[in-house]
């Protein structure tokens, strides 16, 4: 056994195998799996209807000795184990947040009167802040976890759910777009207090 | 020497013989023993509602007095049995209902109810007085309301977790004003509710002990509602939102009054929407609470969460979301000394996220939490270590049921599969009568559960094992199993026959995406006539070749005294 692999080695077989896989990558040598026999069924990768009562054809793959690495949204029928009455009830509530938007009230330092925007429709800051200086017509500057947002007057901020005001960026995207309740475009000594570095 | 004495006295020591289990031994000793029993047990439960007919139930038992069936296979609460596999209630009330039996409590669990079975019961037993109804699904508001209209005496009335149709909003005011007996009321399941006739009922029913309210029931509402009812001990509320032109701050004031004034809640749930600025108002309860339900309650997080759990110091039962996360977890098994039952659901239970609690909190709880006794955990990822350390800390499981979100992760930290850590488990807690597993897991896992489970009665398996070795050793070692359901394991013929008989001494047998083929099924309906085989099959029936050799998508088998179900629908086939 031994003797065949050395040989294999030295011919670089490697070279010119025939395998199913992008040019470059190579096949870990120690599987971790291939203790396991290769009866094992790879999760199917199919979105799962949600609530729905139908099993509709789950097509199982059989492969022997990969290493398997569901995609991060791999839906399997039945799994994780929830009853369905659980599931729907979270349906709703994630429909309910998906469909109604999630619009926040903005004001600026100076403005006459508020605007409001939907937090959905950006997928981050930048986007967000972009947005917000085509509204109100400032430049927010450049921002930095250290300093804040430097090279400008304007200082974009929010309340959170404790009622706190903070500044826009520090979180990341989706903690913020939950826990903001009303934004603020501070301006000038006000927004000193918040690392805006003048 | 019992022989000597007059049925009466038999009768009376049996009645203090309480459990099933207990009365169905007793039955056993002699034909006196069993004779007695029969005309005196009062409370009956079926566990399978296929393996026995209301008939000879009735023959038996004409004095039951409490009833309780259960219907589809549990893997039906994951959407792995059609609609329309059967479950059907209907000719066990006809059948009661036709008969003298003085049918007071009915208990039903995943179970076909229609409107009409609800109207014939609430119109045949004139002492009904309580009806709970879990998982069920085939009624509309229309069968309230006849039970509503109709139990005279009605006392409990329990909804939990049904697929209810909700056609016109009128059950709850169809109870007459001579309705004053009820003890128990939930409608958490339903969407709407008539608040009038609510607050009304619970005016004029004092002994009502626990009531589950549902999201229709803002928080004005149940204000007023526990105003009439501080007598509660079981609360749900709805809710726990402000109307939008009530008043904030004197609502909140007025229930703060109320709930002080609640002193006997040992039980809180719900929170189906919350207006977290509120939620201290119930702090005051939360000293008390034995059972803290918050697993619906998807507002609740964060350090509105722990402020909340800190204050639970006497708590028992706990269910909560994983928002809780392991930090969450940390404070628990700080705060609740007395708990015996942790529940962890996953926030999103599609199962495509992240769930928010790993290994870590798990073992925070076991070392905390010494008297935790039944768990079910949906988390990230778990480690054989962290297992080995929970099964140390905690000896007493009764309940082990561990779900982890990608169903065959090994151990991240050593990449091994789970079989030691599963292993530790079933070695250290002797009592353990029901274990869900998952994770990577070979044949080794299912040599320790044989080995050492002794007391295992249900057993669930998903996406594990190699070979038949597996089924096998669980089969061979578990000698007390009743329910093993498996999906999606290397587990073929060699194994489903090596030992028939064993199915007779176990309730049911669910085995879906496994390897046994159409041929094993057939072999073992054959030698096995008081089993019912079924093979469900969905596909179109053309697809299916009728051959042997063929693998069987579903297969369901269950001991019966019956024979084959004649309710059985077309994509249901029974082998025989």
């Amino acid at each position: 056994m031994e003797k065949s692999i050395a040989f294999e080695k030295d011919l670089n077989l490697e070279a010119t195998e025939l395998r199913l896989g992008l040019p470059g990558t190579k096949e870990s040598e120690k599987q971790t799996l291939s203790a396991i026999k290769s009866n094992k069924r790879v999760l199917p990768d199919m979105s799962e209807e949600c609530g729905s009562k139908d099993n509709s054809d789950v097509s199982h793959i059989k492969k022997c000795d990969q290493e398997v690495a569901p995609p991060a949204k791999a839906q399997v029928v039945g799994w994780p184990p929830v009853r369905s009455y659980r599931k729907n009830c979270f349906q709703a509530k994630k429909m309910e947040a998906e469909t109604t938007g999630m619009y926040v009230k903005v004001s600026m330092d100076g403005a006459p009167y508020l605007r409001k925007i939907d937090l959905k429709v950006y997928k981050g800051y930048p986007e967000l802040l972009k947005a917000l200086e085509d509204m109100f017509k400032f430049s927010a500057g450049k921002y930095s976890e250290r300093e804040g947002y430097s090279g400008s007057e304007f200082v974009p901020t929010y309340e959170d759910k404790d009622g706190d005001w903070m500044l826009v960026g520090d979180v990341p995207w989706d903690m913020f777009i939950s826990s903001c309740k009303r934004m603020r475009i501070m301006k000038g000594s006000e927004a000193r207090g918040l690392g805006c570095a003048v | 020497m019992m022989n000597y004495f007059p049925d009466e006295v038999l009768e009376h020591v049996f009645d203090f013989v309480t459990s099933h289990r207990d009365r169905n031994a007793v039955s056993l000793v002699c034909k006196l023993w069993y004779r007695v029993e029969r005309f005196s047990r009062q409370r009956v439960f079926i566990g399978n509602c296929y393996a026995i007919s209301p008939e000879r139930l009735i023959d038996r038992f004409p004095g039951v007095k409490a009833l309780t069936l259960k219907g589809k296979p549990h893997f039906a609460d994951f959407n792995l049995v059609p609609q329309d596999w059967g479950g059907y209630v209907q000719p066990w009330i006809e059948a009661l209902a036709r008969s003298r039996i003085g049918l007071e409590e009915l208990r039903l669990k995943r179970m076909v109810v229609s409107d009409e079975s609800l109207d014939v019961l609430s119109r045949s037993f004139t002492n009904f007085k309580s009806l709970v109804l879990v998982s069920c699904e085939g009624f509309t508001t229309d069968g309230l309301e006849a039970i509503a209209a109709n139990c005279r005496f009605l006392r409990e009335l329990d909804l939990q977790e049904n697929e209810i149709e909700e056609k016109k909003n009128l059950w709850l005011g169809c109870f007459p004003d001579s309705c004053t007996s009820l003890v128990s009321l939930n409608f958490a399941c339903l969407k709407e509710i008539n608040l009038v006739a609510l607050e009304r009922l619970v005016a004029r029913n004092p002994n009502l002990k626990s009531l589950k309210l549902n999201r229709a029931v803002p928080l004005e509402a149940l204000q007023r509602i526990l105003m009439r009812a501080p007598q509660l001990v079981d609360l749900g509320t709805g809710s726990f939102v402000l109307d939008r032109d009530s008043d904030d701050s004197e609502t909140y004031r007025k229930l703060r009054g109320t709930i002080l004034k609640c002193r006997s809640i040992r039980n809180l749930s719900g929170f189906l929407e919350v207006a977290p600025r509120c939620l201290p108002a119930i702090y005051p309860i939360c000293l008390n609470l034995t059972y803290l339900n918050l697993s619906y309650a998807a507002g609740i997080h964060g350090s509105e969460l722990i402020k909340l759990i800190r204050l639970c110091g006497k708590l028992q039962r706990l269910w909560i979301l994983d928002y809780i996360g392991d930090k969450g977890l940390e404070i628990v098994a700080s705060t609740c000394k007395d708990l015996q039952e942790l529940r962890v659901f996953p926030s999103d239970p599609f199962g495509a996220g992240h769930a928010a609690v790993t290994e870590t909190g798990l073992v925070a709880i076991s070392s905390g939490c010494p008297k935790l006794n039944s768990l079910l955990y949906f988390c990230q990822q778990m480690t054989n270590a962290a297992l080995i350390a929970v099964a140390k800390n905690c000896p007493n499981f009764i309940r082990f049921r561990l779900c982890i979100l990608d169903p065959t992760k090994p151990d991240p930290v050593t990449m091994q599969p789970l079989d030691e850590g599963f292993g530790a488990i079933v070695q250290s807690s002797k009592r353990l009568r029901r274990l869900s597993l998952s994770g990577l897991l070979t044949d080794r896992v299912f040599l320790y559960i044989g080995m050492y489970a002794e007391q295992l009665e249900m057993l669930s398996i998903a996406f594990a094992g190699e070979s038949d070795k597996g089924m096998l050793y669980v089969l061979n070692g578990c000698k007390k199993l009743r329910k093993l359901e498996i999906r999606d394991s290397p587990f073929g013929d060699m194994a489903l026959l090596r030992d028939v008989g064993k199915y007779e001494t176990m309730r049911s047998l669910w085995m879906s995406s496994c390897d046994v083929t159409l041929g094993g099924c057939k072999t073992l309906a054959k030698q096995m006539p008081r089993l019912n085989v079924e093979i469900i099959n969905e596909n179109d029936q053309m697809e299916f070749a009728h051959e042997d050799s063929q693998k069987v998508e579903k297969m369901y088998l269950y001991r019966t005294l019956v024979g084959p179900r004649k309710d059985a629908p077309e994509f249901v086939w029974t082998l025989v």
